[in-house]
């Protein structure tokens, strides 16, 4: 390390006379990392004004301002302003994962009290609030059943739509389905909820059940639907915008019908993206509680038929849950809040795999 | 199997922009011809039009009327992916279809029309990248992505997708401007290997190119930004470049505007 340069801040910027620069050691930035907390730390307690995380605190602020100036002492102003960026940069992804880690954690700690063979075997039907047991596989069955209901009606009509808006719509017609898709975009959940309630429950479904109105699952799946359309049209819309133009022309070019190119080569191209974007829309269905309470009714019991009687759902037990009387009650939200975050996972993870397992580059 | 090719009073419309107007050219089969001009001149818009592939921007429409062997392509009743089949086209960029694989890719064409037969297509496959100067350097990983190809080898590709289909007539729009001498060489030279069977038409800006590939050369020109693209000179190439009728022409090829 033998430089002429001293320091940039004594020369002129314009020519700098040596590309080699002087470099703080790389134990300095870890050093003084330690020593800021150190001094943080024995001022926050020995003033006696606060806990770990002002220590926290104080000790990145004065490790911000030790760090500038001592790279501004060795390296000069340029390094100096680089280093301080690049620190906070880095905290700034810290925040951002901070809330995310502590969901994880807070989750998982508290949700493994329940997280046993009873927990998914068995139904709230009969369980008293003096009763420690009970489960949420009424629940779970409710969350598969009206979800897949629900992804089995908006991911045909959610993509088909796409397509029509990307490849064959023309003009003002096109125009309106892309505003109103938006429009529904914004709709919340309460409000698909009672739509279906006024339409399906109450008007449409007393012709099939006796005249009484039918609470069911397939009611809070075509809510959900309501819900998840909107994104799926959109993402799926996007994706095939996302597909080069060439792409197609290529297909044209062979004698190509245009629906042959499209089911042949631009859905396979986009697939990955609409894979994700149906996942996003699941995800956010699986999580509603108000509509599944309105149009569900919710129940204790395990009922495997969607288009009779009242149906839970995950989302709509931990609601229950979190606000029973029981003292057992508690866990069993936690329990059921990480199943579903679970499945939502388990789901996007499985989708994932086979939406790559169509791609080429094993 | 190569067809002769006749515009009379071809006229391109992007919208309300006339991009090309009154084209007379008559392309002989089992020749190439080069379509050469400045930038913007509608050589790519005629090329396009050959292939009914124009139409398929919105707002873009022909007028007049292009015949191959005296068949009008843009008659009413006239099938448009009949007519791409018989025509087949080679773009700028190479545009390999990338969720296929190398063997996928050439027989796109034929799998896509309705050839499920193994047989035909394995022998169709060989053909296409043998005639592209492409079989050895892939024969052993035809199951691979096409797009892990060189740009050279990925636009040989394309090509082979192209004649896999045994079109009569294969358009080829600046084909070798992505890519590097050696692989626009390997493809000159397919491309007179390719003469046997095909009329072949190219776009090109690259004069030298035009000079050594094709054996007619067409010269489009605009008086200014905006106006339509004009055929103003069509003659053997040597003609062209050696002694051209036009003062234009010469004025383009020796560089003095373009």
């Amino acid at each position: 390390m033998t430089t002429t340069v001293t320091s940039h801040r004594t020369r002129p910027p314009a020519q700098p006379p040596t590309l080699r620069a002087r470099r703080l050691p790389k134990y300095v930035a870890p050093a003084i990392a330690l020593a800021a907390l150190l001094v943080a730390a024995a001022i926050v307690y020995g003033a006696g004004i606060g806990g770990p995380v002002l220590v926290v605190v104080i000790g990145a602020l004065l490790y911000l301002g030790a760090l500038y100036v001592a790279a501004n002492v060795v390296e000069g102003r340029r390094s100096a302003r680089n280093r301080t960026w690049s620190a906070l940069i880095h905290s700034a992804f810290v925040l951002a994962v901070l809330p995310l880690a502590s969901v994880v954690w807070t989750l998982v700690s508290k949700g493994l009290e329940r997280f046993d063979a009873n927990f998914f075997l068995t139904s709230m039907n009969n369980i008293g609030a003096r009763d420690p047991e009970g489960g949420a596989y009424h629940a779970i069955v409710g969350t598969l059943l009206q979800v897949g209901i629900a992804a089995l009606i908006t991911v045909p009509l959610g993509i088909l739509c796409a397509i029509y808006v990307v490849e064959y719509g023309r003009g003002k017609f096109a125009f309106a389905i892309r505003f109103f898709v938006d429009v529904m975009t914004g709709i919340p959940s309460i409000v698909a909820g009672l739509f279906i309630l006024a339409f399906w429950v109450l008007i449409v479904s007393p012709y099939f059940n006796d005249g009484r109105p039918g609470f069911s699952g397939f009611a809070a799946a075509l809510a959900l639907s309501v819900l998840m359309l909107p994104t799926v049209v959109r993402s799926t819309e996007e994706m095939l915008r996302l597909v080069p133009a060439p792409l197609r022309e290529g297909a044209y070019a062979l004698g190509v019908p245009k629906w042959k190119t499209i089911l042949r080569i631009v859905l396979p191209t986009a697939l990955p993206g609409i894979v994700t974007g149906v996942m996003l829309a699941i995800a956010r269905a699986a999580g509603e509680t108000a509509p599944v309470l309105l149009v569900a009714g919710g129940g204790a019991a395990i009922n495997f038929n969607p288009f009779e009687n009242n149906q839970s759902s995950l989302a709509l037990f931990v609601y229950q849950q979190a606000g029973d009387a029981s003292r057992y009650a508690p866990a069993r939200a936690w329990t059921a809040a990480l199943t579903l975050v679970a499945l939502v996972l388990i789901l996007t993870i499985a989708a994932k795999l086979l939406a790559r397992r169509n791609r080429l580059g094993r | 199997m190569a067809k002769r090719i006749e515009a009379s009073n071809v006229t391109a419309y992007y919208g309300g922009f006339k991009a090309i107007e009154n084209i007379n050219l008559t392309v002989e089969p089992k020749t190439v011809t080069a379509l050469i001009g400045p930038s913007g001149c509608g050589k790519s818009t005629f090329l396009r039009s050959i292939n009914r592939m124009h139409e398929v921007l919105p707002g873009a429409r022909v007028e007049g009327s292009l015949t191959i062997d005296g068949q009008d392509i843009y008659d009413r009743d006239v099938d448009v992916t009949a007519v791409r089949r018989m025509i087949g086209m080679v773009f700028q960029r190479p545009n390999p279809f990338p969720t296929m694989s190398i063997y996928e890719n050439v027989v796109a064409g034929l799998r896509l029309n309705g050839v499920r037969r193994k047989s035909i297509l394995d022998e169709a496959a060989e053909k296409a990248l043998r005639s592209a100067n492409l079989w050895d350097e892939v024969k052993d990983r035809l199951g691979k992505p096409g797009a892990g190809l060189s740009g050279g080898q990925q636009q040989r590709l394309c090509i082979a997708r192209t004649i896999a289909v045994e079109p009569q007539v294969v358009l080829m729009d600046e084909p070798c401007s992505a890519l590097d001498p050696i692989s626009t060489l390997a493809i000159e030279d397919l491309m007179f290997q390719l003469k046997d069977k095909f009329t072949i038409i190219i776009v090109t800006h690259n004069m030298q190119q035009a000079a050594r590939v094709s054996d007619r050369t067409a010269f489009f020109s605009i008086e200014k930004t905006g106006d339509p693209g004009r055929l103003i000179e069509y003659d053997n190439t040597q003609k062209i470049f050696s002694n051209p009728s036009v003062k234009k022409t010469e004025d383009y090829i020796t560089g003095r505007f373009g």
